[in-house]
């Protein structure tokens, strides 16, 4: 690899792969690859997002970079039929490449650790209802994250708004307690926490909005919870996301997400009590 | 352990026919079974893949309109299991394993010849008993994963059907494991040492050992739910007390391990591949070995990252994302290894290496979007999605497939004793490679938005994107032609290959094109140095002594 050929080649790989990298960083920031945010949980997960299709990036642009200059440097030429050198190892290079890996691994865990607290989820799972402590079936309720850490510390029961989800083949039900509200169409007010208990009729549903960044099984005979905290009004769909029947790609819904006066409005004109 | 038959004994070599009607017998050669379980592998796959083309037919448009919502759900479940089951599982592990092994450890057969024939036979009617499910009275439609509740209420018949056939289908892999491992064990022959071996029976030993521990209990699994479906017990169903999570649990116990089990023989067989034509040794032979077991013993405790959305406690979610991130590390090593054996040999660029090359790159992007799934806040948004069904078709097809077409430009030669056509070869890799990253790289884009899997119909705004995808599709059947045609036009008329085409040192080479029924005439040489490439070549003929 003395002669001048090899330098410039592997110069130009090196020039081109940084600059594809540059070009993954600016993607990251400037091109929208998800969908509008539309709840506290939605930043946070952007983050992590970028970060990961940074570090991806750099990683998956290196090793083609390898791959490419390797296959165009080290090919057979015409006529030749010898051997390559014979390198059978190298103990300091491969610990160097078990060592990148893990640092890189061990990052990415702590910091997904990180972003998973700040979403919530290591928050203890409960659903505000007041009735609900003398449920046994409450015992054993698993399931979701975005019970947003920040504001639990300091929140009350009335400040978060229990809505019950019922799944079924092939549509969501939702129940609001408090007026004794039953629709088809989940309504919540921009920048209250809600907190879904949801449970399935017959077969494993999956609830998930995508600008939400969030997802839940609904699950038959196991209650799952969800806490979630609007941030932006718009209407989003509702889309199941676990294989549930011929009508699978069908049972989807929307969730409406209402300023406070008007999502009041909403209420007032469907409460069946008066509160 | 002498069990194995021994061919040279004229009274066995009489029961078994020869020429092509060995390839239609209970033939106990394994060179034969080896091949019998590729061809028969191979067409499993067009079936699997014409199944694929309906699916990416019916999400050319929004609207479920290709075929009834039954049958699509039938459609993608059969896609799934028939791909899996019945063509890279039993592909890289029956047919190159078969192949292989018997001549990398110097025996003139498996340790259990019948038993690896009955194997082979278990599998051919366990998959027309699949596919013939649909027409008696509908396939099975509740995915491969076979989640219940739904799986206890779809129809009774096809699910039943195709638990049968997943049984038997695991009862034939469980054969082969301990075939694999008793041969690789107790058949070594006199003087090869462990660490001496070619790394793809290393890959064999750890996929056998992931095998023998994880199938029974899918088995087992599998059972219950049959109970529950014909007997009505509810191991799994809610309403009759029974619990769905278990379920989850118990089937992705074995379900992870078992992409190990389709991309731990194609690590294997990268590794044999590459040394050759790039005329250099492999690359840290230690440090692939630990790394396999590495990966065989994470492999076995990372099963909840698919469960990330269902019931699981919030430390079980932790774990399971630590265990699955560190995997990245033993897969790692073996990626650098592999471009480090590239680095400084003089690679003859044929479609072996190119398909090779091809699944370094394919492998490496889902093993990115592999370490952002394990993380579970990246995962609650995707899980279930377009992006996942992009994740693992770049590790299964992108991974495996390749390597498995890879494989055959490698082998062909000493299958058949002809040469492959390069060119139609290189045109096939060109074909497959666009086609496969036009049809799934958008599809990553397709989950992040807000797209699920296994549906018929979706939100419009999809549309575009999925068309790109199903053009994909197309290219990726359309790339099956050349290839077909190049085997069968070779296999008869291909120019003649001589025994050793690729001056190849492992000792599979060191015999004639196809080998003779014993495998070699007079004993089995002692290779000690199977990547001993750019060494005196002098050195070399001592080393193969015979």
């Amino acid at each position: 690899m003395g002669s001048s050929v090899p330098k410039t080649s592997a110069i130009l790989t090196l020039i081109i792969s940084i600059s594809l990298a540059v070009l993954g960083v600016w993607i990251a920031y400037n091109i929208k690859m998800l969908p509008i945010e539309a709840s506290q949980n939605s930043p946070v997960y952007d983050e992590l997002f970028k970060v990961l299709f940074i570090i991806g990036t750099i990683l998956f642009i290196g090793m083609v970079a390898i791959v490419l200059y390797s296959l165009f440097q080290f090919r057979r030429r015409a006529g030749d039929e010898g051997d390559g050198i014979p390198l059978e190892g190298n103990i300091s290079l491969e610990i160097f490449w078990t060592a990148i890996p893990a640092i890189v691994i061990l990052f990415v865990g702590l910091y997904s650790y990180d972003i998973y607290d700040r979403m919530g989820g290591m928050s203890p799972l409960m659903h505000h209802e007041n009735s609900s402590n003398s449920n046994p079936l409450d015992q054993k309720i698993w399931g979701g994250i975005g019970s947003d850490s920040i504001e639990s510390s300091n929140t009350d029961n009335s400040m978060v708004l229990p809505i019950e989800l019922t799944a079924m083949q092939f549509a969501f039900i939702f129940h609001y307690p408090k007026g004794d509200i039953i629709t088809g169409e989940l309504h919540v007010p921009v920048g209250k926490k809600v907190s879904l208990k949801m449970e399935s009729k017959d077969v494993i549903h999956a609830f998930w909005v995508p600008q939400f960044r969030l997802k839940q099984d609904v699950i038959p005979g196991q209650p799952t919870v969800l806490n979630f905290t609007p941030t932006k009004a718009g209407t989003y769909p509702i889309v199941c996301a676990e294989l549930c029947g011929p009508y699978h790609g069908g049972m989807r819904s929307n969730v409406i997400v209402d300023e406070l006066n008007e999502y009041d409005n909403w209420f007032q004109q469907n409460a069946k009590e008066t509160i | 352990m002498t069990i194995s038959l021994d061919p040279t004994n004229p009274s066995s070599k009489k029961l078994q026919p020869t020429g092509w009607l060995r390839y239609f017998s209970f033939s106990l050669d394994h060179k034969v079974i080896g091949l019998q379980y590729l061809i028969c592998g191979f067409i499993f796959y067009l079936i699997g893949g014409a199944l694929a083309g309906a699916i990416r037919i019916e999400l050319t448009s929004p609207l479920s309109d290709f075929m009834p919502r039954e049958v699509y759900n039938q459609v993608l479940t059969l896609h799934g299991t028939i791909m899996i089951f019945l063509w890279i599982v039993p592909v890289v592990n029956g047919a190159f394993g078969n192949y292989l092994i018997p001549f990398y450890v110097g025996a003139r057969d498996m340790a259990f010849p019948r038993l690896n024939a009955v194997a082979f036979w278990l599998i051919p009617p366990s998959g027309l008993m699949l596919i013939s499910s649909y027409f008696i009275n509908g396939a099975a439609q509740s995915g491969w994963t076979a989640y219940p509740p739904l799986s206890i209420t779809t129809p009774a018949a096809g699910q039943i059907i195709w638990i049968l056939s997943v049984l038997l289908l695991g009862g034939s892999s469980i054969f082969g494991g301990i075939n694999f491992i008793a041969t690789i064990l107790k058949l070594r022959r006199p003087g090869l040492k462990l660490m001496q071996l070619p790394m793809f029976c290393w890959a064999m030993l750890g996929t056998s050992l992931l095998v023998v521990i994880s199938t029974p209990v899918l088995a087992g699994t599998l059972i219950l739910l049959s109970f529950d479906i014909v007997a009505h017990t509810g191991f799994f169903n809610p309403n009759l007390g029974g619990n769905v999570i278990v379920y989850q649990h118990l089937f992705w116990f074995y379900s992870h391990p078992a992409v190990y089990i389709m991309v731990l023989p194609a690590f294997g067989l990268v590794s044999e591949i590459l040394p050759v034509h790039c005329r250099k040794p492999l690359f840290g032979y230690a440090t692939m070995v630990y790394s396999i077991m590495g990966i065989v013993v994470l492999g076995l405790i990372v099963w909840a990252h698919h469960m990330f959305t269902s019931g699981t406690p919030p430390w079980m979610r932790l774990f399971f994302t630590i265990a699955t991130s560190f995997i990245a590390v033993p897969t790692g090593i073996k990626f650098f290894n592999w471009v480090a054996t590239l680095w400084g040999g003089k690679i003859s660029l044929n479609s072996a290496i190119l398909f090779s090359c091809g699944f370094i790159v394919n492998f490496v992007l889902g093993g990115i979007t592999g370490v952002a799934l394990a993380q579970v806040p990246f995962d609650v948004h995707v899980h279930d999605t377009y992006f996942v069904v992009a994740h693992f078709h770049y590790i299964v097809y992108g991974g495996s497939v390749f390597v498995i077409f890879s494989s055959i430009y490698h082998w062909f030669p000493k299958f058949t004793g002809k040469m492959l056509n390069e060119n139609l070869g290189r045109f096939h890799f060109a074909l497959t490679f666009i086609g496969f990253n036009l049809c799934f790289a958008p599809q990553h884009w397709l989950g992040l938005n807000g797209m699920p899997r296994r549906v018929a119909e979706y939100d419009p705004q999809f549309e575009l994107v999925n068309q790109i995808s199903s053009m994909g599709a197309l290219l990726m059947a359309l790339s099956t032609l050349p290839f077909l045609f190049n085997v069968f036009q070779s296999a008869f008329q291909g120019k003649d290959a001589g025994d050793n085409p690729w001056k190849a040192l492992t000792p599979e080479w060191l015999t004639s094109s196809p080998p003779p029924v014993e495998n070699w005439k007079g004993e089995a040489p002692l290779v000690i140095e199977p990547y001993g490439y750019g060494k005196n070549n002098s050195q070399q003929e001592s080393k193969i002594t015979k």
